[in-house]
């Protein structure tokens, strides 16, 4: 059986089980939330040893050259020894700057943006909660801009991270976060391809930010928004949103609702299913799918499907957290 | 070694030109989808270009007992030479789209075949 060498100890690994699982069967305090290579907050420097490739899966190239992987998805087969991230990838402190209501489930959580915090409008942070817990939110805020990061959080029944950020954080308490990370942002270079965004939920926060990102950097092609919930209520920023049609001639606002008649203006049925019949073929699109799990996989699927290609998809499932 | 098969495809790069459109036509296959349902995309894709590779000559440490491991779960619902088949078919149309001539697609077929047996764990 493998041995992990992590700060002055050594762990024994079982076979096919995971880095993580290690330290944590053997009650190692460490980072993660996933366990499913998305969130990247299980990030280590692996000192003796090569990552596999699925372990550097979606980290930046900078980073897998300096030999970081996810931790959750590497099972060592020989001795490994591993290190705690860089003093340039730990979590960062900032102050909560506003909290509002956006619907009765989603609350805009605005920080203050810690100096030299760089990220892309659509990319994520992993914003620790009480005892440490760490969750994945996406940022909706304009790097180029705003002077704030802006998050919106859905409040799940019985969530950790969730339910205290609605029920207990306060304006100018302080709460950590990651730097961000993730590859689901706007990336300049060809200003007339169209755009297709489709998020249900909170999925439209990472949209909302890629969105403006792209209006702010003069995209000509299309930018078609389906933003889906299961009822009227479930979705927000709607007048932000529509005005954002009204000004901008290539934007176009599809709010869409699964159940029940819908509202005047409003498109009955689900929004990724709506998004792939209006728009048809999508080759040369470039495709953005982030909410929930199951309504991005299959998505992806269909847009592939419908000619996309897979270079052009890009997709952030917020799978939820496995503690 | 220039005149490879892999070689004369265009290498990598013929493998990346034709992944987007082979997995394609296998996902809308209903001879053969239900084998490739697996919603994840990242990991099919790499498995196809693992599959483009290999079919075209190119390097790859695959044995005819990894096709065989490979494959077992498959043959266990149900793979049989028609699905084989289907799969070689999508390969050649793939190519022809490419503009590959039917000499090389041949060939390309040549290597398939080689690994009927195993795929099909006989
Ligand atoms: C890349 C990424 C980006 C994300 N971005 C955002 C974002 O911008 N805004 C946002 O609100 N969330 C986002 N999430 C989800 C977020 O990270 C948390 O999973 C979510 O807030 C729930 O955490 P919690 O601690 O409150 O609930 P937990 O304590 O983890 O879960 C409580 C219970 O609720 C269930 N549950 C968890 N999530 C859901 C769900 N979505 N629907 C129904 N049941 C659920 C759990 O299985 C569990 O039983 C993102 C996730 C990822 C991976
Ligand atoms: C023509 C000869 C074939 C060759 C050379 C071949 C080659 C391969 C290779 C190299 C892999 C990747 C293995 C890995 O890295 O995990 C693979 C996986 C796979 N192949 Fe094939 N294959 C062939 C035929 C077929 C056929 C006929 C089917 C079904 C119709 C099929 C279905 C699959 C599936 C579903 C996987 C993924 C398996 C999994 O992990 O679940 N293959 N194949
Ligand atoms: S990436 Fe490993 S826990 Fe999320």
């Amino acid at each position: 059986m493998p041995i992990i060498a992590f700060d002055g100890r050594e762990y024994l690994a079982e076979d096919s089980e995971s880095v993580l699982d290690c330290l944590i069967r053997h009650d190692v305090s460490v980072n993660y939330s996933c366990r499913a290579g998305v969130c990247q907050s299980c990030m280590m420097m692996m000192k003796e040893g090569t990552p596999s490739e699925a372990s550097q899966k979606g980290l930046k190239d900078a980073l897998k050259a300096q030999n970081y992987f996810l931790m959750c998805s590497y099972v060592a087969e020989e001795d490994i020894a591993i290190a705690r991230p860089g003093k340039d990838f730990q979590s960062v402190e900032t102050d909560v700057l506003a909290l509002d209501r956006l619907n009765a489930d989603v609350l805009r959580v605005r920080l203050v943006r810690p100096e030299n915090y760089s990220y892309f409008p659509g990319q994520f942070l992993n914003l620790q909660g009480p005892d440490g817990t760490e969750r994945s939110y996406s940022l909706a805020s304009l790097a180029d801009g705003d002077d704030f990061l802006e998050l919106h959080v859905r409040h799940i029944p019985g969530g950790k991270v969730s339910g205290w950020i609605h029920t207990a954080l306060k304006v100018d308490d302080r709460v950590s976060i990651s730097p961000a990370t993730g590859d689901c942002f706007y990336t300049p270079g060809q200003p007339g391809q169209n755009l297709l965004l489709i998020g249900t939920g909170t999925g439209l926060a990472p949209l909302y930010g890629i969105l403006r990102d792209a209006l702010h950097q003069e995209h000509q092609g299309e930018i078609h928004l389906y933003h889906g919930s299961s009822t009227a209520e479930g979705l927000y920023l709607i007048d932000e949103l529509k005005a954002l049609d009204a000004v901008h001639t290539n934007v176009h606002y599809h709010p869409c609702v699964s159940q029940g008649t819908p509202p005047a203006g409003m498109t009955a049925g689900r929004a990724d299913q709506k998004a792939l019949e209006e728009t048809g073929k999508l080759g040369g699109w470039r495709i953005y799918l982030c909410g929930r799990e199951d309504m991005v996989k299959s998505a992806r699927q269909k847009a592939f499907l419908a000619g996309a290609s897979l270079k052009d998809i890009y997709a952030d499932p917020f799978v939820p957290a496995v503690d | 070694m220039s005149d490879s098969l892999f070689n004369r495809l265009g290498g990598d790069a013929a493998v990346d030109a034709a992944v987007d459109i082979f997995y394609r036509k296998v996902l809308a296959d209903d001879r053969i989808n239900e084998f490739f349902a697996d919603v994840d995309m990242d990991k099919q894709a790499a498995k196809q270009k693992a599959f483009l590779t290999m079919a075209f000559g190119g390097p790859n440490s695959y044995t005819g007992e990894d096709m065989r491991k490979g494959h077992a779960h498959l043959v266990a619902r149900g793979l049989n030479d028609s699905h084989f088949d289907a799969v070689v078919e999508n390969l050649g149309s793939t190519l022809k789209e490419l503009g590959v001539s039917d000499e090389l697609i041949g060939e390309v077929a040549a290597i398939a075949e080689t690994t009927r047996n195993d795929v099909l764990g006989r």
